[in-house]
Formats: C-alpha cells, structure tokens, sequence
C-alpha cells in the first residue's frame, strides 16, 4: 500500500508534528512498507472475536480522590520545568 | 574480586555480617561507572552525592541491627522512570531538562527498602527501539564488544549490569525491552506478569504492555527484587495485590499435579522431574540459526536430563504477534505521547505565531525520527476510516494470540524459546530500515500481549566472527502470576 504525500501531511497535522520535506518523503516510503507488512493480518478471520484491550479481568477499579500536599519547594520545582513569569506558567495565547 | 562484581545474595551476607559497608559498595559501583561509563555510555546521568548519601543513611540501619533485603544493595534504575529531584529524559530531546518533581512507585519502594540509587541509563527515546541507537544521548555500547548494540530499549541497563556498573538495574519491558538487551548482554533480564508491578511514574508508552522489571546478575536476585516491587498500588489501577495474585493462580488448575497444588515452591526448588515444558514449533522453524539452535538444544538437555518433560506444543497464531505488536503499540504511543504538547515540561522555546504552530514546532523538533514514525502509524491507524481495519483488527488478533497461549497452557506448564534470532548485531548495522529492527522482537512480543511473565537467562555464546563469541539468552514464560514458579525453572536451566 502506497500513502500519499498529501496523506502524510494529513497525519502530520493530526499529530501535531512539523516534518521537513525530507521527512515527510522518508516517512511516506517506510510507513508504507511497515504497513504492507502489517497487512498480514488481513489473512485471519477475526469476524467473531472480540477485541482485547486491556489483560486481566479488573473493572472498575476505583480509590478516594486524596489531595497529597507538597511543600512550597516541591511546587516551584515541579513548575519550573515549565517557562515561568509572575509566578504563574507562561503559555501561548488560545483565541 | 571487586565489590561492584558481587551478586545481591553475595553482597548481603558481606553487608549483614559487618564485612563491608553500603558506602563501600556504592563507592566501588561508582568508581566503576567512572571508569567504563565513557566508552559504554550505559549510564545519562551519575547522582554521585545523592547516592553516598543513601549509603550513609543505610549503614546507620545496618548499624542499628536492620538485616535482609535490598538495604544497602546500589542500583540503576532506566531513565524512563520518575526520580524525584533528578532529571528524567527518556532519552529525548523533548526531556533534556525535565526534572521528575515525584518517585515512580518502583523508585519509592526501592529507597524504602533502603536500595541506593546510584544514577539513571540510557535507552531508545522514550524506549522505543530494540538497540538503544534511537536514544538522543548516543548508542549504549555491548560490554562484550564495543563495536555491538547492548539491545534495547533497555540497553543502558543490560550493558550496566554486564559491566558490573551496579548490582542490579531495573528497566520496562513493553514488548520485549527487558529480556532482549538481557540476552544480548548475557544477563538475566525478568518481565513479571502485567499488572503485578504498578507503573505508576514509568513514562507511558503503551499503557496496554509496558511493564517494570530488573535486570541482574542471578536468578536468585531477579526473585529478590521483584518482592520489593510487586503489590498492589492505589495509583495504578492495573495494578493487583497479593491476595488476587493468589486467587487468580487458584482459579487456574495447572497440569502437573505438582504445580496445581498451592504449595509448590519449595517442592518445585528440590526438582523439576515430571513439569512439563512446551517448545513452540513455529519459534523452532527451520529459518531459526543453527547456532543458536544448538546452544537452546543443549539446555533443552539439561533440563530433560533433570527429569522435565519436553512437548512440541502449537501457537499458530504467533506469526501475526509483530503485526498485531506494531499496530497496538504505535496506537497507544500516539495517545500517550499527546501529553507532550511543549507546556508544562519539554519546552524547546520556540517563537512561534499560534498555538497550533507552537505543538507543531515543539513536537516536530523535539522528537526523534523513531518516536515521529510511531506517532505517525497510531495516528494514521486511530484515524478516521481506518480504526477498523487496523486497531480492531489488531486486538482481535491480540485475542487469538492470548488463546494461543491458553490452549498451550493446558498441556504444559512452561514454554521455552530463544529470546532472540541471534546475537548482537554491530551498531548501525540494522537502523537502516525501521521494519528490519520491528522484527527484532519476534520471539518476545507474545508475552507481552498476552500479559505473561518471562525471563530471559543465559543460554550460552554464538560465534558472530571467527576470533569473537557473543552471548544469547533463551526464554522462558509461565501462566499469568506464576512468575515465582518461573523463578524456579529458570534457576534450573543456569545451574
């Protein structure tokens, strides 16, 4: 199965991923081919198997919504590994 | 014999006797690490003051009269696993300064246990890869040939464990990252059972799979730490406690009289005679080398002469495992890694106009060329159109290969394989084509996706040229949970 460039560019912006024109050329061949592999699976019949998500037979697994509190150091470390001003976590404008 | 060299078993009746002390063997590890980490690059990052200081704390318990364990005993642990205080990467640009502000549950454990971190290693960006060449930190070096891949994704751990860098390392197996670098290596690299160690502070990669587990020098080790790691934990809801451990073991009947019985351990630490071991056909077929054949057949002696008994068994659906593998795996990525959008952590800076061109540009330059192709495939086989054909398809084939191993578990009570087709291969020797390196994990995808535990021991060497030898590994997988039986079979292939 071939993909095509616009194919690939499509993927790209769903994924939120810039890819240069070499990239996207390279991806286009090898994500072909990994496919063409894949098709493989077409060969077995699956028509009445259910599919598996997850191992094991846990539903519904739930626990008490606890807040763990951290001290002021513990809060400007884990913030700092983000751009900082005013205190606050500096991100792009949304609208 | 220096005391980095030491097992955990050996190094426990040093330290408990008074012999030795924790800072002595951390400054022993250390002082290795010193000296092999630059040619092995087993190691991104060294946390020298950190870790004297545990010593430090750990021979006062020594001291106090505190026995047993892993207190005292130093580690490294795969840098895709938070360490509160201490930069955690994942081997990407996207982390490169990314300090973990909490411990992984694993890590928590470990230090309770009073276990010393002594630094983090290297692996494929965010453990995608068999070979440790996608790591943005450079390739991790086989201790046994510096020109070969250590495997991966957890090659820093594996190579560091070969190179007597620390007693034991932990590593995440997805779909089969611990136990191929263990056998490139020649170490003993364990997969537990999926749910049985909480994930809880492992950087997700497919949520479905991945795993933690050690890598060491013994069986006997292996066993060691998995007690420390296992137990159920509130923050992973995958994660099972010992109690339903034993309930799920009761409410499957094993063949062997022996084994179906609750109390095996000690019975099954005396002898093996009368358990009965399936060898797969379809892992045994004629394209598999002949010199890994002979190195795998001689254990399968070894373990007939011990009395086991050995069965051609079936899993005909293992053939699609990679297929299945590289559809589910590259689905989950391309969730998981959405949370890496360049807010909050992993931000590269970059002047852009929107905010969709900010994700873009962020994502674009910090990922690399193997954690793009992956994300790309989940997106392409989630999206619009083709959920069906791929996704679906995917884990319907995961179903049948689950029965697979149901089928086969009603017959025998072990499986035994190669881990790998073949020994190291020589660094870049295999990253030229993205599909050749998939197939790497022939022989080791199937217990992922089938949640079983597996363990990776030494099988012997294999000539990879005329003056040089190289190490395999065979595998061994057991029924979910009966990871401490597996223990004990293993124990009996190295002996």
């Amino acid at each position: 199965m071939k993909l095509k460039t616009e194919e690939i560019k499509h993927i790209a912006k769903l994924a939120r991923l810039q890819l240069s024109e070499a990239e996207i050329e390279k991806y286009q061949k090898e994500l072909s081919s990994i496919l063409d592999y894949i098709a493989t699976l077409k060969k077995v019949d699956t028509e009445k198997i259910d599919p598996t998500a997850q191992i094991g037979e846990l539903r519904d697994v739930l626990r008490t919504d606890e807040v763990f509190s951290w001290d002021k150091k513990e809060i400007e470390e884990a913030l700092n590994n983000s751009e900082r001003e005013k205190g606050g976590i500096k991100v792009k404008r949304v609208l | 014999m220096n005391l980095n060299e030491l097992t955990i078993k050996a190094a426990r009746i040093k330290l408990d006797k008074g012999e030795i002390g924790a800072q002595d063997l951390t400054r022993a590890c250390l002082l290795a690490i010193e000296e092999k980490n630059k040619e092995l690059n087993a190691c991104l990052l060294v946390s020298q003051r950190e870790a004297m200081l545990e010593a430090k704390a750990a021979d006062k318990r020594l001291v106090a009269g505190e026995k047993g364990g892993l207190l005292g005993i130093p580690y490294l642990c795969k840098d895709n696993l938070m360490t509160k205080g201490l930069k955690t990467t994942a081997a990407s640009k996207m982390l490169v300064d990314y300090i973990a502000s909490y411990d992984a549950t694993a890590i928590a454990q470990l230090k309770k246990a009073g276990a010393i971190l002594l630094g983090k290693t290297n692996l494929d960006e965010f453990a995608h890869g068999a070979s440790t060449e996608t790591s943005a930190f450079g390739v991790t070096k086989n201790p046994h040939d510096l020109s070969r891949v250590a495997g991966g994704s957890s090659g820093g751990s594996a190579a560091a464990v070969a190179a007597n860098l620390c007693l034991f390392a932990l590593g995440s197996d997805t779909g089969g990252s611990i136990r191929q670098p263990a056998s490139f290596c020649g170490v003993i690299g364990f997969k537990p059972s999926y749910g049985l160690v909480s994930r809880f502070g492992l950087l997700s990669m497919t949520s479905s799979t991945d795993v933690i587990g050690p890598l060491t020098k013994t069986v006997a080790d292996a066993k060691t730490v998995l007690d420390f790691l296992s137990g159920g934990d509130q923050r992973d809801a995958t994660s099972v406690s010992y109690n339903y451990v034993a309930e799920m073991k009761k409410a499957l009947p094993r063949v062997s009289p022996r084994l179906a019985k609750t109390a095996t351990e000690k019975d099954l630490k005396k002898s093996i005679k009368g358990l009965k071991i399936g060898l797969p056909q379809e892992y045994f077929a004629t394209d598999l080398a002949p010199d890994i054949k002979k190195v795998i057949d001689e254990k399968i002696k070894m373990l007939k002469d011990q009395g086991a008994q050995l069965v051609d068994i079936s899993l005909p659906y293992s053939k699609y495992g990679i297929s299945a593998y590289y559809i589910i795996t590259p689905c989950e990525i391309s969730s998981n890694l959405a949370r890496f959008d360049g807010i909050g952590w992993g931000n590269v800076q970059v002047k852009t106009n929107s905010l969709q061109d900010f994700y873009q540009v962020n994502r674009g330059l910090g990922f690399g060329d193997e954690t793009k192709r992956r994300i790309m495939l989940g997106t392409y086989a989630l999206s619009a159109g083709y959920y069906d054909a791929y996704y679906k398809k995917a884990q319907a084939v995961r179903t049948l290969i689950i029965a697979d191993f149901n089928q086969a578990f009603s017959k025998v009570d072990f499986i035994l394989t190669p881990t790998s087709p073949h020994a190291a291969f020589k660094i870049g020797e295999q990253n030229n084509d993205p599909l050749t390196m998939y197939l790497e994990d022939v022989f080791v995808t199937g217990a992922s996706l089938a949640g079983l535990p597996a363990i990776s021991v030494p099988a012997g060497e294999v000539p990879v040229s005329d003056d040089k030898n190289m190490p395999v590994g065979l595998q061994l997988l057991a029924p979910r949970f009966f990871d401490k039986e597996l223990f004990y079979l293993a124990q009996k292939v190295v002996k």
